[in-house]
């Protein structure tokens, strides 16, 4: 059995020696470096934009405005065709609707007004810097200021723009009732500021057109969905549009939607006849791709003596730009948590000119349970109930919102062999100290819902020598798809990890949905399973066995439980065939029928915070998760270790601020954006999985993990800080000045 | 200086000699290795000496490549993550990042190696938390730092403290 096996990733050997290659480390003969000069102010429009001086500049060969740029197309969202108001919208897999270069208009700070086009990289930065800008300068919708009456004063019922993926507002049950026969009531606002990716790899591409034809090296966590949205705005038909990315540098839904630089960086290459690379440089980053938006949460917990809950209302505002409403649906993890009679939650969205938000790891739960985890640790101090004792009383056995049954939940199991390996029970009860710093432990509930992506096709060849070829045009973002995909080929066909090969990264491979929200283990590793499965039936139909009662092992075929059997090169000579070619997909709608899934697990962390200084450290961390099978525990010991880390620079340090005047982010670089460290992280974390195959969420019987481990976390932080402190920290990242 | 000016520059990379005629004064030790010498494994992360991914050697001495100018290393000795293994022997702190899972997308992965193989040349191996500090000017998104830490341990030849 290779599955749940810890095998090592193949992909190391090219990552350690720096043979990987990313987007921007592919050339192309008479190569355009392009550079982006963006708007300074976040509304108004440009008069002029003068070029001369850059022009003069040796190298520069050209500068492209929104004068030279072709009418981008139009893209249909796929969600369009039964709702009508999606027929004005765009949405996904484009990540907005608005074009910048398509006319004079500024929408916000940071969009790109001009391109230019030199022979070298320093010859286009020193043009971009000589490029003359007029604008005239508009009055700014700007963020309201961080509390919530301003917030909720700005906020409106967000319209369909393409990212209303669920209905705005949900009620269950009687809320009034709930609120008014409380024993206990919690009523809180939660903060949280915008908040970017930081991909180590800012985003590149190089464009290059062939009579005609498009081909892109993408940084991007959907090749398929660049060739989509390309193929609509450039007016060209998909099957014109290739897009490679053999490795993309880091991602987590920064990568996920297909942003206008894409687009720019193609149409400059087909107007110059020329390939163009445009990499982004680290402060294009963060105005023109997306970020998790600033968000304000109001929660009321309402709950009987014993703890139970009897009613939960949630009001929800995230911020967005003024021509997409994106929305942050941090609801669905208070309709998914805890058995709650009654619920009323809203989401509401505040425009402004900012640059379009967009999925962060981790988005909907992420915030939700921030708000959600921080107000049970609130009530259960108000009731005096253990934080733990308040989620198991509280614990869904159906699903809270449809009350359907799971696909599969262990969720008690994870609290309890969390609790056990951190110690939990038997944590001291007063306070605790070590040297100047004050000692707190927190917990928190995680979760996130499961997105399971259609996925078309895989394919699986098997070679008369014995060697197998994945194919899958999913891509590489470091999950773990690399290792995974094979092991799982390889636990079919009964073949050592070295004698099976994978192509990804190519839309000239079988189409396969994005690598976000968690989906790729269920979506194309169960195509490859599927894949693989038709492998070994044609196999045995050629050995003159039934398909449904072979297994492989060692390179051979034979009745399942019998002896011996015939090597694949014996099966395969019988014929003039020099491959099978097995062949497989996953659709999510035959699968789970009727059932609801999510993800769930268990945060504990312990926190030390320097009163005198206003520091916070994170000690030792445990996180116990009931996910599904773990098809490979090394790597998805990496996926959770990273969620954590993810939740602890969120809870503790991670924020793009808007400036107050114009609503610009206040810095656009890693010095003034603090991201975890080496140096923050201690060695003690803990991860840890339940025994558990979900056979209905996907054939693997795997789940997602890659954004779970992210959510909780910051709850757990600031419940901990509180038992440090016994400051309630309602606002976050939980910095010094909050806590001196 | 004149922009305009073109240089002469003469350089050794792993182990070969490079003589580059013609060198605008502008290009970075980054820019020089990736565009002109095509050596792409050294990664542009953010371009003003904050993330650490273009760390390379510069006569033993690791430096972030982006913030020295080129023509500032003529006659030096630069060693990046191409030129770090024995042929197709890999340096030990190579095999202790597969060993130990020090990576997920690889992005920051040539500069975490060659920070953490001076590191240990550095002497900066004396405890768990010696190591944290040192290698915090590599920053890793995917956050594999506590498999980095374990790497470069195994790779120092230190038991677990």
């Amino acid at each position: 059995m290779m599955i749940s096996q810890p095998v090592a990733r193949p992909d190391g050997g090219v990552k350690v020696t720096g043979r990987a290659r990313y987007a921007a480390d592919y050339f192309a003969p008479d190569l355009l470096h392009a550079v982006l000069v963006t708007a300074p102010v976040p509304a108004g429009r440009v008069t002029s934009i003068v070029v001369d001086d850059a022009l003069a500049e040796e190298g520069v060969v050209r500068v492209l405005t929104h004068e030279d740029m072709p009418k981008f197309g139009r893209f249909a969202s796929p969600r369009a065709e039964p709702d009508t108001q999606m027929q004005q919208a765009e949405g996904p897999p484009a990540a907005q609707s608005f074009m910048p270069m398509q006319s004079n208009e500024i929408r916000h700070e940071g969009q790109p007004l001009a391109i230019v086009l030199g022979e070298t990289l320093e010859a286009a930065e020193a043009g971009a810097r000589r490029v003359a800008l007029r604008y005239e300068f508009a009055e700014p919708e700007l963020p309201a200021p961080p509390e919530w009456t301003a917030i909720d004063k700005a906020a409106v019922v967000p319209r369909e723009s393409g990212f209303l993926f669920l209905e705005p507002t949900f009620t269950k049950g009687e809320v009034d009732r709930g609120l008014s026969d409380a024993a206990a009531t919690v009523e809180a606002v939660y903060l949280q500021p915008s908040r970017h990716h930081n991909a180590m790899e800012p985003s590149a591409t190089l464009a290059e057109w062939n009579d005609g034809e498009l081909t892109l090296h993408d940084a991007t966590q959907h090749v398929y969905g660049v060739r989509q949205v390309l193929a609509a705005r450039l007016n060209v038909p998909a099957e014109k549009v290739r897009v490679i990315s053999r490795h993309t540098g880091g991602g987590f839904g920064g990568k996920g939607w297909i942003w206008p630089h894409q687009v720019l960086a193609a149409a400059a290459a087909r107007i110059m006849q020329r390939p163009v690379r445009l990499a982004l440089s680290r402060a294009n980053a963060y105005s023109c791709l997306g970020y998790q938006p600033r968000m304000a949460q109001k929660i009321v917990l309402a709950a009987d003596r014993s703890g139970k809950l009897t009613a939960v209302q949630q009001d929800v505002v995230n911020l967005t730009t003024v021509s997409d409403d994106f929305v942050e649906f941090a609801t669905e993890a208070s309709k998914g948590l805890y058995a709650t009679p009654a619920m009323r939650l809203s989401q509401r969205v505040e425009r402004a000119n900012v640059a379009m938000p967009t999925a962060l790891r981790a988005p909907v739960e992420g915030p939700g349970t921030w708000a959600l985890e921080s107000a049970m640790d609130e009530l259960a101090h108000g009731l005096g109930i253990d934080p733990l004792d308040l989620r198991l009383i509280n614990h869904a056995d159906t699903d809270p919102a449809t009350g359907q049954p799971w696909s599969s939940k262990k969720l008690r199991e994870a609290y309890e062999e969390g609790a056990r390996l951190f110690g939990w029970r038997e944590r001291p009860r007063q306070p605790q100290r070590d040297g100047d710093w004050l000692i707190g432990y927190g917990m928190a509930t995680c979760s996130m819902g499961c997105f399971r992506h259609p996925t078309p096709a895989a394919e699986v060849r098997l070679h008369r020598d014995g060697t197998v070829l994945i194919r899958t045009g999913t891509q590489d973002i470091g999950t773990g798809t690399l290792t995974i995909f094979p092991q799982i080929a390889a636990d079919v066909l009964g073949l050592p990890m070295e004698k099976i090969e994978l192509e990804m990264g190519d839309t000239e491979l079988p189409e396969a949905g994005p690598t976000y929200g968690s989906s790729s283990t269920m979506g194309v590793g169960s195509a490859v399973l599927a894949a693989a499965e038709d492998a070994r039936s044609q196999l045995a139909r050629l050995a003159n066995l039934l398909p449904d009662e072979v297994e492989m092992q060692d390179g051979k075929i034979r009745r399942r439980g019998a002896a011996g059997g015939q090597t694949i090169a014996d099966v395969m000579s019988h014929t003039d065939i020099g491959e099978i070619i097995g062949s497989g997909s996953f659709d999510p709608a035959q699968h789970g029928k009727g059932l609801a899934m999510r993800t769930f697990g268990v945060i504990f962390v312990e926190v030390g915070v320097d009163p005198g200084l206003g520091l916070l450290r994170l000690r030792r961390a445990v996180g116990s998760y009931s996910a599904g099978r773990i098809v490979n525990p090394r790597t998805a010991h990496s996926q959770m270790t990273g969620g954590i880390i993810w939740g602890w620079g969120m809870a503790a340090m991670e924020q793009s601020r808007h400036e107050p005047v114009l609503g610009r982010f206040l810095s656009k670089n890693l010095s003034g954006v603090a991201i975890p460290v080496n140096a923050d992280i201690p060695g003690d974390v803990i991860i840890h999985f339940v025994d558990e195959v979900d056979e209905h969420a996907s054939p693997i019987g795997g789940k997602g993990i890659g954004e779970l481990g992210a959510t909780g976390v910051a709850a757990a932080v600031a419940n901990a800080v509180f038992d440090a402190t016994g400051k309630r920290i309602r606002e976050l990242p939980i910095t010094p000045e909050k806590l001196l | 200086m004149d922009f305009h000016d073109r240089h002469l520059l003469r350089l050794r990379v792993n182990g070969e000699d490079h003589s580059l005629s013609d060198l605008d004064p502008r290009v970075t030790l980054l820019d020089l290795l990736r565009e002109r010498l095509h050596l792409t494994g050294t990664k542009k992360g953010c371009n003003f000496g904050e993330c650490g991914a273009c760390t390379v050697h510069l006569d033993g001495r690791r430096v972030n490549a982006c913030m020295i100018l080129a023509v500032s290393v003529e006659g030096r000795e630069v060693t990046t993550i191409e030129g770090l293994a024995d042929g197709d022997a890999l340096h030990p702190v190579q095999q202790a990042f597969i060993d130990h899972d020090g990576f997920q997308c690889g992005f920051c992965t040539p500069g975490q190696v060659m920070s953490a193989a001076a590191l240990i040349e550095e002497g900066h191996t004396g405890s768990d938390a010696e190591i944290r500090e040192w290698m915090s000017g590599n920053l890793c998104r995917c956050s594999a730092y506590p498999q980095i830490v374990e790497a470069v341990r195994a790779a120092a030849g230190r038991a677990s403290q």
